[in-house]
């Protein structure tokens, strides 16, 4: 076969691939949409569950997911930003520092089943904080910790070089310069990274199920050693636990869930767009 | 002597930095405080990777001490009557990994080679977001989805069952793919233009550059973007929960394994943590896959790590 | 007198094992405009830098020798180094306003020293400025952004905004590489004002300006001081074979 004929034969197949890849996602996201937004209502988003499950509304395992995402910034936006900071600004390049790095890219490759686990046992049972926000939340918060610190140094890495030079050669210290040249102008893209690792915390289920979820609580949660409800676990007990549960309201759950992650994925990349526009330098 | 060689002879590394420690104390106490948090924060991840570790071990070593390796590497699982044997459920994980990354890797390099070389700008724009989205799409959902549609349709298809291994591998394979097309991608992009220009300055077509200079130019980052899939997959829970069928059965070698129900160690651990008592073997044994977990994917992270290096970092890190 | 800065024996070496810097002594005074010049790679941003303790900056370089500043050496421990940064300005090559307003850039040296004071503030503005012969260009838009200047403004920006810290002295590394001659013109005009007041180190761009601006001259090469003196006879009657060979250009 001549080169051009080899050359069409292989970009057929590509394309083909590339669009099988493309189209199912886009059908996936249609559907879900099309058999879950008969569910949705006011009433569905802000009312208790009745029934059983089968009637009412879902919006304490919404009120679950928030206040568990909100947990988890609160464990990994500190620790996060500071480990980020750690490597872009005070790291050497000795074996500590590696180790640091290899570690992140570790905790990014356990599962997060293995996460619920460790939560399990330190959190639930060693530290004796039992099924409780509070547990749910560290777990998570450390689940989310390696995204937040990669996105956060490479957004600090993004900071032209001069500024800090010229702010020491003014004489800021290195914490001055830090705070007033670097952080503000690497804020957008830290809080990108940010948004997109507690949307993906949002989603997921395997690290709260021993550690927080229940799914049915009589009262919604009080204090931070309290279960609670939370959307993935939500769904993923009444799709396969529940016999007769209405489909319209596992398609209605699956859909708020589906809305809730990708807004969240959604403001952070309209933050990092927005953020390279306004760019003075 | 003249100075300069007293000088070499003494030569001491004396480093600008020193300071002492005390006057720039008094001065800088915040700024201290603040470089001691700084680096706490740092040192913090060493210490909560062996934490995970360590907890780990303190509730599954008694799988490794009070079990004999042979009935642990058994194939049957069925802890109701005190038989752990893991060789099904690592089986299981396989069979669903291999099958992903089967579906995965040449969907995912050729989406990649798709968007980085032939894509035209505007498909680029709105593919790339659409990959994002998908990666965003939370693991319950899609496993939702798999029982729903998938496993009826596979079904109707003829199999006895749509809760199968492969089913799981499908949707495994689609939850990689944005890991897969992403790092493949910029992988590519990596690859110097001036290689590119020089093929074809030499009469070379666009898909024959590809072809033999730029993928094997980009090979070592391709590599760790399928090891990373595999690591994902590897690690997925609920999906795979949902659709594979949950049956501790080695199934017969064969091409109708992948239609066969299995389980993996994932869903196992998700399955049963709910309903033992803390304490018991069957609470040791699921720590101790979760042990064997930590393992395979702390192994195959750093294998993927020797790759790591201009790709990671222009990805901002996300793996 | 006593000099401003006295380099005594200074070696410097990078983390990768290049000698920038070897036994290099040199005096210098009060008030003078000090050119230091020579061709590319003879250490003389090295020196600067080191002036300023802005070398801490790069990792792994280690140095020999003693410099002194107003009769204290700058590298014994416990040694104030944001203090001396101010007390020694640098400008730089490339003109970097930092992101923010010509206002913010001005007073940015001055909170960091905690100098909060409005007043204060307002009035090192307009001094520093009129040093630097910027004043009636800007006094109208002190607070719209510092990157909408000219290239000859922002460096004169840039020099203004280490005179706000009100110096000893200013150090200025290539300051008119990338400007037209209007404004190298103007800047080195500035330059003959300014030492009335402060002590000015200068790399220049070319020899000429260095025999324009100078009124005391060391010429560098390969990392060592060959020859420093009155400017006067540096470029009019050069004691090393070398310094004359580059004056009269017949390497560079």
């Amino acid at each position: 076969m001549k080169p051009q004929q080899v050359q069409k034969l292989a970009f057929g197949i590509i394309t083909t691939s590339a669009a099988l890849v493309v189209i199912p996602i886009v059908l996936v996201i249609l559907f879900i949409i099309v058999k879950g937004i008969g569910a949705l209502s006011w009433t569905f988003l802000t009312a208790v569950p009745q029934n059983g499950m089968t009637e009412g509304g879902i919006m304490p395992a919404i009120l679950g997911t928030m206040i568990l995402t909100l947990g988890t910034a609160i464990v990994c936006i500190p620790l996060g930003i500071g480990a980020a900071i750690y490597l872009a600004e005070y790291a050497r390049d000795n074996r500590l520092s590696r180790w640091v790095r290899l570690a992140i890219i570790n905790l990014a490759g356990i599962p997060s089943i293995v996460y619920g686990l460790f939560g399990l046992g330190a959190f639930v049972l060693f530290l004796n904080l039992g099924t409780s926000i509070i547990a749910g939340s560290l777990t998570l918060g450390i689940m989310t910790l390696p995204v937040v610190i990669s996105t956060a140094e490479e957004a600090i890495l993004a900071v032209p070089q001069e500024f800090r030079m010229v702010s020491q050669s003014l004489g800021a210290t290195r914490w001055q310069t830090i705070r007033r040249q670097v952080l503000p102008h690497a804020m957008p893209g830290i809080i990108t990274g940010i948004i997109l690792g507690l949307s993906r915390a949002a989603g997921e289920t395997a690290p709260i199920l021993f550690t927080v979820a229940a799914f049915y609580l009589p009262n919604l949660p009080r204090s931070a050693s309290d279960q609670t409800m939370a959307l993935p676990y939500h769904l993923y007990v009444i799709s396969t636990q529940v016999p007769g549960m209405p489909l319209s309201i596992q398609y209605g759950t699956a859909l708020v869930l589906l809305l809730l992650v990708l807004s969240l994925t959604l403001v952070a990349t309209l933050i990092r767009t927005r953020m390279r526009r306004r760019r003075d330098w | 002597m003249n100075l300069a060689q007293i000088a070499k002879r003494q030569y001491v590394e004396r480093r600008p930095n020193a300071q002492t420690i005390r006057g720039w104390l008094r001065r800088n106490w915040l700024e201290w405080l603040i470089e001691v948090l700084i680096r706490a924060a740092g040192f913090s991840t060493i210490l909560i990777v062996g934490l995970i570790f360590v907890f780990l071990l303190r509730e599954g070593l008694p799988t490794f001490l009070d079990i004999p390796l042979r009935q642990l590497f058994s194939s049957r699982w069925y802890p109701i009557e005190s038989l752990y044997g893991l060789w099904s459920l690592i089986v299981g994980s396989i069979l669903v990994t291999a099958g992903a990354v089967i579906i995965a890797v040449p969907l995912g390099l050729t989406t990649a080679i798709y968007l980085g070389e032939i894509a035209p700008q505007w498909q680029r724009e709105i593919l790339k977001p659409l990959i994002e989205m998908l990666a965003g799409i939370p693991s319950i959902v899609l496993g939702f989805l798999g029982w729903m549609v998938l496993a009826p349709l596979i079904q109707t298809m003829g199999a006895s069952t749509g809760l199968t291994a492969f089913s799981g591998s499908l949707i495994l394979a689609y939850m990689a793919l944005p890991t897969i097309i992403s790092i493949s991608e910029d992988a590519l992009y990596a690859v110097p233009k001036t290689y590119r220009d020089g093929a074809l300055a030499m009469g070379a077509t666009q898909w024959q550059t590809i072809w033999r200079v730029v993928l094997p130019a980009a090979r070592s980052g391709l590599m760790m973007s399928m090891m990373l899939g595999i690591g994902r997959a590897i690690g997925e829970t609920m999906a795979v929960m949902m659709v594979t069928g949950n049956a501790a059965n080695v199934p017969d070698f064969g091409p109708t394994m992948f239609f066969s129900p299995v389980r993996t160690m994932t869903a196992t651990i998700a399955a049963e943590m709910g309903e033992v008592s803390q304490g018991s073997m069957h609470y040791n044994v699921l720590f101790g896959i979760g042990i064997v977990l930590f393992l395979i994917t702390f192994g195959i992270n750093s294998l993927a790590g020797r790759f790591v290096g201009r790709v990671v970092r222009r990805r901002g890190g996300q793996l | 007198m006593n000099p401003k800065i006295s380099a005594q024996n200074v070696f410097y070496t990078y983390a990768d094992g290049t000698e920038a810097l070897r036994n290099v002594s040199f005096d210098i005074d009060s008030n003078q405009i000090f050119v230091l010049f020579g061709p590319a790679r003879s250490g003389k941003t090295t020196l600067l830098r080191l002036f300023n303790r802005l070398s801490d900056l790069t990792e792994g370089g280690s140095y020999l020798g003693t410099i002194l500043f107003n009769g204290q050496n700058i590298f014994e421990r416990g040694v104030n180094v944001t203090d001396l940064r101010r007390r020694i300005g640098m400008v730089f090559a490339v003109p970097t306003p930092l992101p923010g307003s010509i206002r913010d850039n001005l007073i940015y040296g001055l909170k960091m020293a905690g100098i909060r004071s409005r007043s204060i503030l307002d009035e090192r503005v307009e001094r520093s400025l009129k040093q630097a012969a910027l004043w009636d260009e800007v006094k109208d838009r002190l607070d719209t952004s510092a990157f909408a200047l000219s290239g000859g403004q922002k460096q004169r920006l840039c020099i203004a905004r280490s005179l706000a810290l009100e110096p000893e002295v200013l150090i200025l590394d290539n300051p008119t590489s990338g400007l037209d001659p209007l404004s190298t013109g103007m800047v080195e005009d500035t330059l003959h004002e300014l030492k009335r007041r402060y002590t000015i180190i200068m790399v220049p761009h070319s020899v000429q300006q260095a025999a324009r601006v100078a009124t005391c001259a060391a010429f560098m090469l390969d990392g060592e001081l060959i020859e420093v003196g009155d400017a006067k006879q540096i470029f009019g009657n050069p004691q090393d074979q070398r310094t004359e060979d580059y004056v009269t250009g017949r390497f560079g």
